[in-house]
Order: structure tokens, then C-alpha cells, then sequence
């Protein structure tokens, strides 16, 4: 064993092998409803799992967490029972916990660097931090910490996704005065509007927002920035001496084949907000309608189409099939998501994609025929790249598809803010600190990086935070760029 | 924020409504149009700005009890606030001088049309407002769209009021007589059957036709994609990239059958709303 391997302490801990379960509901139930699939540790189960760690004294773990939570630390708390004590350690670094332990992809973060994954399972990193954050909220027991003197700098963050929020929980504390300005009527981005109830409880959001406003952050929601309002009149007009944009990339992306406008072919946006956000589920209790199939194809292969084939089966459908062009080694979803979705029965036809719809009378999708492809040489991305097989293809019958390959950058916000510099894909341009082009005004989450995750977003939240906090110390300061994150990669190769 | 201010049934199931929202007055231009939610439990549907008053901080909407969503909006009262109210949405009309410009307005398109009519009327260009409605009871706003036209022809289904017949007829006769080719273009808002058959009154004439899609949507912010439409072969977003169109490039067939995808469901919906709303009349 490695120094850095070696357990703290004198004696050497008995390694655990396999990770606490979690308890969950049971497949066949929880195709009918729409409750949260895993069901969380009890306190019993929480402490057995913490007591797996070995207290590594150079933890790997924490160079796996994007946000570097101290989880030794944590988790050591949970070992002896101080729960609460726990999630605050936690919130030192995150202050999402209670969605970051249910939505982080822990395989490829924290979990895969940790050192009893070598072996055996690894800590069940994301588990502990879900329970340390859910027994802090459901006892009553989240504290409003301290408030430094207010400053008297107003700070406008548009888009109120897990960047904004980041942002506006840090800038409060340190004394500015914050308002989130949302478009959507709900704020959370696309925890609200895209991950679905039985993965992420809209309740635990609502709360880490009401958290937010109980500091004093104002919410403006049904604001559309680059419409209602524009970020000139932000400064102009409004008085903000700082803006951070955090609008996410809500852009939905189609294949453009033949009958893609079809009824009943929709973009995983569309098809997801009007489940989650308007409660389609719900129809007619909620007014917001949405096709029910009964024979469902969903095209892609990352979280957004398994969030969209188990809402489906959810909705009533028969059949689910999710249609991928390359393999299964390539599908990016989370591990956790993908066998969730095969324990709720969602068939998965790999290697093929969609090449035309056709529908009925009345202008609903009835069919999708398919290319089938295999596997040719690498492509940039180090993938394997699907090529067609000449002359294979199969035909579906379906009544509702999703088209869930991806999605891009918004461009309403900045058509209407000149001076700020986009990539050449049509994302923001910011430097390490989250740096626009135009002097106060950042930008961070998923409408710099293209789709990524939430604790990436929160993080960029992170960093824009603190250099917006001395930005407004120093405002006669100079506006440098310094190169962004991707140039910097680029220039280390 | 988003509180009626003043209401009024203009016509059996047209209503107008004056709402507070000095945001969006004071950026609305003709062609914008709102997305609202009635209630926490509502849909979010799109209604065009079909005037703004900037000093007083007003916007008016004029709709048309079609469903459940227009049925809940039409028994707000005034003091009460739409749940959300968000705009102004989409591009503006372009207002640039047309020489003769030719309005035709079908039912409760009559609303949306005034805004234009009237900033072409105050930029100078001749103004021919043809408007069309079922019966003369359904016609309203007549004296307003009087008030910004050189001309004003008024055609009814039943011959109830002006000419008997579809607005179509009119607008042939008057594109014939245009002889010395001073229509610079056509504005055709209403139903969606009405404007594809004006813009096929128009087309052999060569006239540009602006028409005003009315898509289903969600966010009416280019977040869902469920508002495209066809326009030349090319899918676009009738919430970001319109709702204004080249009338003879849309693929009109395609709008019509998107506009039904929900048909049983709003039937659906419909009902159940009128069922409660009997139900607290009976009480
Ligand atoms: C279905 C789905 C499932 C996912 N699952 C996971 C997962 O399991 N784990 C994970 O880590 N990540 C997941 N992701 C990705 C993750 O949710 C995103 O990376 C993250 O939410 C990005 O955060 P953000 O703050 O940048 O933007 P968003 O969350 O997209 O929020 C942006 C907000 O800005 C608002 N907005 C946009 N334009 C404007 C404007 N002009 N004015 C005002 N407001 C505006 C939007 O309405 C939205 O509320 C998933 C994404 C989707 C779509
Ligand atoms: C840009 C735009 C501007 C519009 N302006 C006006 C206006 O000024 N006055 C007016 O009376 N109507 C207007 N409409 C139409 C109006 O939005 C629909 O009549 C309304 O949504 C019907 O909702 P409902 O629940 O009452 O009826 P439903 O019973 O739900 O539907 C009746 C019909 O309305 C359409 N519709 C349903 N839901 C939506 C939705 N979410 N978005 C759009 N259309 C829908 C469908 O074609 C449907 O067949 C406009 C539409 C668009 C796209
Ligand atoms: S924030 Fe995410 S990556 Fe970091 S420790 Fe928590 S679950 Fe792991
Ligand atoms: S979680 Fe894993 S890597 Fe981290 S301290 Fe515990 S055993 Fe070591
Ligand atoms: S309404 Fe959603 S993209 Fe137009």
C-alpha cells in the first residue's frame, strides 16, 4: 500500500466489502407513480455505510468532487451520529447537498476516485450526502448563518439553474443585495423543469429556494432577459453594478429527418417541461395536456432520454424503446439511470437511428423506420463513430417519440446584448473567473460549457461568486481576461 | 403586477381585458405578444398584445373563449392578477412604409391587427382594412380599425352586417383594382384556414403576405420547439422566429394539424371546468 492509501490511525480498519443498500421502491410499483425511486438511508444504514470509509489521510475522493467537499470530514461525522454537524461540513463547499447526492454522477466523480472502489464497492459518497442534507432539512435544523454588513451593491443573476442559485447564496452572505431574474414561472432551472419528481423531488428544490429568499434574495420570476428586460436597462435602468448570466443551454436540437414535426414527436424539452414543470401528469387536475403513448421511441442515449423513457412508462406507455446509434459502452448516461430504467422494463435497441417518421390522417406519428449502423474508427471525441450498415434498416410502430440528442445555447439573451463574445458554437465566452467580454457582466453553468452537470454549473457559480465579490470591492479595477478554462486545457497538451 | 384593471365582453365570447404590467407596456411593439397562466394549475398560452398604453403602464389583451384556458381567463375579475404574465414575446411587426398596405382581419384577429393598422396609418401609407367576422354580432373594435383606415371593408358570413361572404372576395376585388401597383403588402391575421386562403388570394398577384401563426406553445421562449412550423422547408419557431411569416412560404397543412394534436384532451379539459363553473353557479 501507498502512503496515501494507508488508513489514519494506529490500528488497520477491517475493510467492508460491499456498500449498504438502499432501499427502493420496488419496480413494478414505481412504474404507476410518480414518488422518488430510491428511498434514502435510514440513520442506522447511514452510520454502517460511513463506517466503510477509511479516513484516507490524502483522500482521493475529494480530488474526484468537482466542488471539493471535505468528505472524509463528513462522513466521519456521520459515523458518530452527527448528522446535522455532517451537512453543514458538506455545505462549507456545497450548498446544494440534498440534490447533489441524488443527481451528482458519483461513478465518474467522487466515488470513482475513491480508494475502495479499487476492490471492493467505494464509499457510497452521494448516499451519505443525501442523507446528511435530508435529515438536517426534514428535523427542522437548516440555520440561516451570518450576513456580513450590507454593502450596498446590487447584483442581478439571470436564470435561477444551480449557477444562479450558487451565485445568489454566496453574494448574499457576503453582504450585496441580490435579485434572480427567471422566465419560467417556477424558479430552479432544469432541476425543476427537466429532472423528474422520481429522481429529484420537486419539494427538496422548492425548499433550497425558499432557503435563498429567507437570506434575503429576491426573486423575479416570468423576467425574460433579452425581452422584458435587457442587460443594458440591467445597468442603466435598473441600477445593478453586476450581472451574472447562468441561462442554461435550453435550446433543443432536432435531427431534421422527414416527419419530425409529425404530432406526437417531441423534443425531451418539451416533452419533459410540460410533465415536470406544467404537471401534465396531472391532467386534467393541471390544464397542460401531453400525448400518452403507448408504443414510445426515445432517440438518445444520455440522462435526458432516460429521464424521458421513465416518464413515459410513468405516463402509461406499453412499450418504451430507447433508440441509440453507437453501443452501449458509449451511452452517456449514469450508470444508476440506465439500470433503473431496465428494472422498469425499457427496451434498448442500440447501434441505429431514426431516418424518417411517418403518421396518420391526422398528422400523428404512427411509425419510425431506422438505419441500422455499426461501429467504424474513432472520431475526435476518442468514440468509436457509428457509420450505417448499407441497406439495413427497421421499421417501429410507435405513437410517441422524444428526440433526446441533445440541446444547445439560447440565443435570445445575447442577440440583444452586444459586446459580449460567444464561442463558435454559440456558447459564452468566459475566462477562468467566469469573465465576459463586457466589463461586469459573467457567466457560468451550462451556457459556457454546453450541457453539463449540475455540480459543474455550481461550481462556475462558485468562482463567478468570488470574483464578482472582488470585483465589487475593487471597481476601478482594470477588466482583464484571462484565458478560459478550455484555452488553458489546450495550451497544457 | 399582471392585475386586471378593467374588463369587458366585446362580443359573445370576446373579451378584452386592460392588465397592469408597466414592463411590458413600456417595450411592446406591434406584433408582440404575452404568454399567461391563469392559475397555478394553468396551461401557459399565448395571447397577442393588441394594445399598450406606456404612460399608464397598461397592455390589452382581447381573446376569445375557445377552451379551458380562455374560459378561466374570461372570469377573472378586475382586481384579481393573471398567475403569470410574461412578455413582450417574439419579433415586432416591421412597420416600414409600404405605400398601400392591406389589412385583413378574421374574427378575433381584429385585435391583433389594430396595432399594426395603426402604426401604419400614423407612418403615413394608405391603410385598407378588411375585416371579417361570422355574424355582426361577433364584430367589434370596427370603430377603432375605422379610426386608423382610409378604407374600411366589413364582411360577415351571413351577410348580418356589410358584405355578405368571406373576406377573401374583398381582398381579390381590391388587389384587382390596384392597378398601378401601389400595395406594397398584405397582413393577414385570423384562423388559420382564413389566412392560408388569403394568402392564396394573394399569391398570384405577387403581393408580399404577412401572416401571424398561431402555434401551440409552452415557454414562448425557443426552450421546447413545440411551436415549429414549416416555412419554405425549414423548420423554425413561431415564438422566437415569428409569429410572423412569409404567408406563402408556410406549410399550412402542417400548422393545421399541430394546432389539433391535443384535441381530446382539451375537450377534456373543457368540460370539466364548465362542469365546476356550473357547479359554483348552482351554489
Ligand atoms: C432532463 C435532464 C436531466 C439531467 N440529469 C442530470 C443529472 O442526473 N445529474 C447532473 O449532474 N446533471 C444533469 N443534467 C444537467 C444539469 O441539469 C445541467 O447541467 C444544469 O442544470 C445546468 O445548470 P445551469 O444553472 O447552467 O442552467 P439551467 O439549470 O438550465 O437553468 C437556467 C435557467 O435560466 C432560465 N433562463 C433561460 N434564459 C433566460 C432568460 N433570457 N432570462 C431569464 N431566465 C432565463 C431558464 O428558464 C432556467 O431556469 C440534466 C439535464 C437535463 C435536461
Ligand atoms: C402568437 C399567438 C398569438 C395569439 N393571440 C391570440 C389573441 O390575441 N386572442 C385570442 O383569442 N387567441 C390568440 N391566440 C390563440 C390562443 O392562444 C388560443 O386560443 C388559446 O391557447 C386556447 O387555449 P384554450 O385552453 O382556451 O383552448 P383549448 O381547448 O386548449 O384549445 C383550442 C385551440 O387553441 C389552440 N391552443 C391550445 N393550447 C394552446 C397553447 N398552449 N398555445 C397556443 N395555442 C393553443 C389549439 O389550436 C387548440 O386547438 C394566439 C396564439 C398565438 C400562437
Ligand atoms: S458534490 Fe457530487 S461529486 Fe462532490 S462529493 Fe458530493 S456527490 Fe460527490
Ligand atoms: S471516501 Fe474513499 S477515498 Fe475518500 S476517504 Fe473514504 S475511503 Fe478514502
Ligand atoms: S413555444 Fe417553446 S419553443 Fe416556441
Amino acid at each position: 500500500m501507498k502512503e496515501a492509501d494507508q488508513p489514519q490511525g494506529k490500528k488497520k480498519k477491517k475493510v467492508i466489502k460491499h456498500r449498504v443498500a438502499m432501499p427502493e421502491q420496488d419496480p413494478e410499483v414505481r412504474i404507476r407513480n410518480f414518488d422518488e425511486v430510491p428511498l434514502g438511508y435510514t440513520p442506522e444504514q447511514a452510520q454502517a455505510e460511513a463506517r466503510r470509509c477509511l479516513q484516507c489521510k490524502k483522500p482521493k475522493c475529494i480530488d474526484g468532487c468537482p466542488v471539493a467537499v471535505d468528505i472524509p470530514g463528513f462522513v466521519d461525522l456521520v459515523a458518530e451520529g452527527k448528522f446535522v454537524e455532517a451537512a453543514r461540513r458538506i455545505k462549507q463547499t456545497n450548498c446544494l447537498p440534498a440534490i447533489c447526492g441524488r443527481v451528482c454522477p458519483q461513478e465518474t466523480q467522487c466515488e470513482a476516485q475513491c480508494i475502495l472502489g479499487k476492490k471492493h464497492d467505494p464509499a457510497a459518497i452521494g448516499r451519505l450526502e443525501r442523507f446528511a442534507a435530508d435529515y438536517e432539512r426534514e428535523q427542522g435544523l437548516v440555520e440561516l448563518p451570518p450576513k456580513a454588513p450590507p454593502t450596498g451593491k446590487k447584483v442581478a443573476v439571470v436564470g435561477s439553474g444551480p449557477a444562479g442559485l450558487t451565485v445568489a447564496g454566496d453574494l448574499i452572505l457576503l453582504g450585496h443585495d441580490v435579485t434572480i431574474f427567471e422566465a419560467f414561472h417556477k424558479p430552479g432551472g432544469v432541476l425543476m423543469y427537466g429532472i423528474p419528481e422520481f429522481r429529484l423531488p420537486k419539494r427538496i428544490v422548492e425548499e433550497e429556494v425558499d432557503y435563498l429568499r429567507r437570506l434575503g434574495v429576491r426573486i423575479e420570476l416570468n423576467q425574460v432577459i433579452g425581452k422584458s428586460i435587457t442587460l443594458d436597462e440591467l445597468f442603466d435602468e435598473e441600477g445593478f453594478d453586476a450581472v451574472f448570466i447562468g441561462v442554461g443551454a435550453g435550446l433543443p436540437r432536432f435531427m431534421n429527418v422527414p416527419g419530425e414535426n409529425l404530432g406526437g414527436v417531441y423534443s425531451a424539452s418539451e416533452y419533459l417541461t410540460r410533465a415536470n414543470l406544467m404537471k401534465a401528469f396531472a391532467f386534467p387536475d393541471y390544464d397542460t395536456p401531453i400525448v400518452c403513448g403507448r408504443h414510445v421511441c426515445v432517440i438518445g442515449g444520455g440522462n435526458v432520454a432516460m429521464d424521458a423513457a421513465r416518464t413515459a412508462r410513468r405516463l402509461g406507455a406499453e412499450e418504451v424503446t430507447i433508440l441509440y446509434r453507437r453501443s452501449r459502452q458509449e451511452m452517456p448516461a449514469r450508470a444508476e439511470e440506465i439500470h433503473h430504467a431496465e428494472e422498469e422494463g425499457i427496451v434498448f435497441r442500440l447501434l441505429c437511428s431514426p431516418i424518417e417518421y411517418t403518421g396518420d390522417e391526422r398528422g400523428m406519428v404512427r411509425q419510425v423506420r431506422c438505419q441500422q449502423m455499426e461501429l467504424g474508427p474513432p472520431d475526435e471525441s476518442g468514440r468509436r463513430r457509428p457509420v450505417p450498415i448499407p441497406g439495413a434498416t427497421f421499421t417501429l410502430d410507435t405513437d410517441l417519440v422524444i428526440v433526446a440528442i441533445g440541446s444547445g445555447a439560447n440565443p435570445l439573451l445575447t442577440q440583444q446584448a452586444p459586446g459580449i463574445k460567444l464561442n463558435r458554437w454559440g456558447y459564452i465566452a468566459a475566462d477562468q473567473r467566469g469573465r465576459t467580454s463586457r466589463r461586469a457582466v459573467w457567466a457560468g453553468g451550462d451556457i459556457v460549457t454546453g450541457s453539463a452537470t449540475v455540480i459543474l454549473a455550481m461550481g462556475a457559480g462558485k468562482t463567478a461568486a468570488r470574483d464578482i465579490h472582488h470585483y465589487l470591492s475593487n471597481p476601478d479595477a482594470p477588466w482583464v481576461e484571462e484565458p478560459s478554462a478550455q484555452e488553458v486545457a489546450s495550451s497544457e497538451t | 403586477m399582471a392585475r386586471i384593471l378593467a374588463k369587458s365582453e366585446l362580443a359573445p365570447k370576446i373579451h378584452e381585458i386592460v392588465v397592469e404590467a408597466p414592463r411590458i407596456a413600456r417595450k411592446a411593439l406591434p406584433g408582440h405578444f404575452v404568454v399567461v397562466m391563469p392559475d397555478e394549475h394553468g396551461e401557459r398560452i399565448p395571447l397577442t398584445i393588441a394594445d399598450f398604453d406606456r404612460h399608464q403602464g397598461t397592455i390589452t389583451l382581447v381573446m376569445m373563449v375557445v377552451g379551458a384556458s380562455t374560459l378561466k381567463l374570461s372570469r377573472l375579475e378586475v382586481g384579481q392578477s393573471f398567475y403569470a404574465l410574461i412578455g413582450p414575446l417574439g419579433k415586432p411587426s416591421e412597420v416600414e412604409a409600404a405605400g398601400t398596405v392591406v389589412m385583413v382581419a378574421g374574427g378575433v384577429g381584429a385585435a391583433p391587427v389594430y396595432p399594426i393598422a395603426r402604426a401604419f396609418y400614423e407612418l403615413g401609407d394608405r391603410v385598407i382594412t378588411i375585416q371579417g367576422a361570422r355574424s355582426r354580432e361577433l364584430l367589434f373594435w370596427t370603430d377603432r380599425l375605422a379610426a386608423v383606415s382610409h378604407r374600411h371593408i366589413i364582411t360577415t358570413d351571413d351577410g348580418s352586417f356589410g358584405r355578405k361572404g368571406l373576406v377573401t372576395d374583398p381582398l381579390r376585388e381590391v388587389l384587382e383594382e390596384d392597378r398601378d401597383k401601389a400595395i406594397g403588402c398584405v397582413y393577414a391575421i385570423g384562423p388559420a384556414v382564413m389566412m392560408k386562403f388569403c394568402a392564396r388570394t394573394t399569391e398570384p398577384f405577387g403581393v408580399k403576405t404577412v401572416v401571424s401563426l398561431n402555434s401551440i406553445m409552452v415557454d414562448g421562449t425557443g426552450m421546447c420547439g413545440g411551436c415549429r412550423v414549416d416555412v419554405g422547408g425549414q423548420t423554425l419557431f413561431t415564438c422566437v422566429d415569428g409569429p410572423e411569416f412569409d404567408g406563402h412560404r408556410v406549410d399550412w397543412d402542417l400548422l393545421i394539424s399541430r394546432q389539433n394534436i391535443y384535441h381530446e384532451q382539451e375537450a377534456c379539459s373543457l368540460e370539466k371546468y364548465l362542469q365546476q363553473f356550473q357547479g359554483e353557479h348552482a351554489t
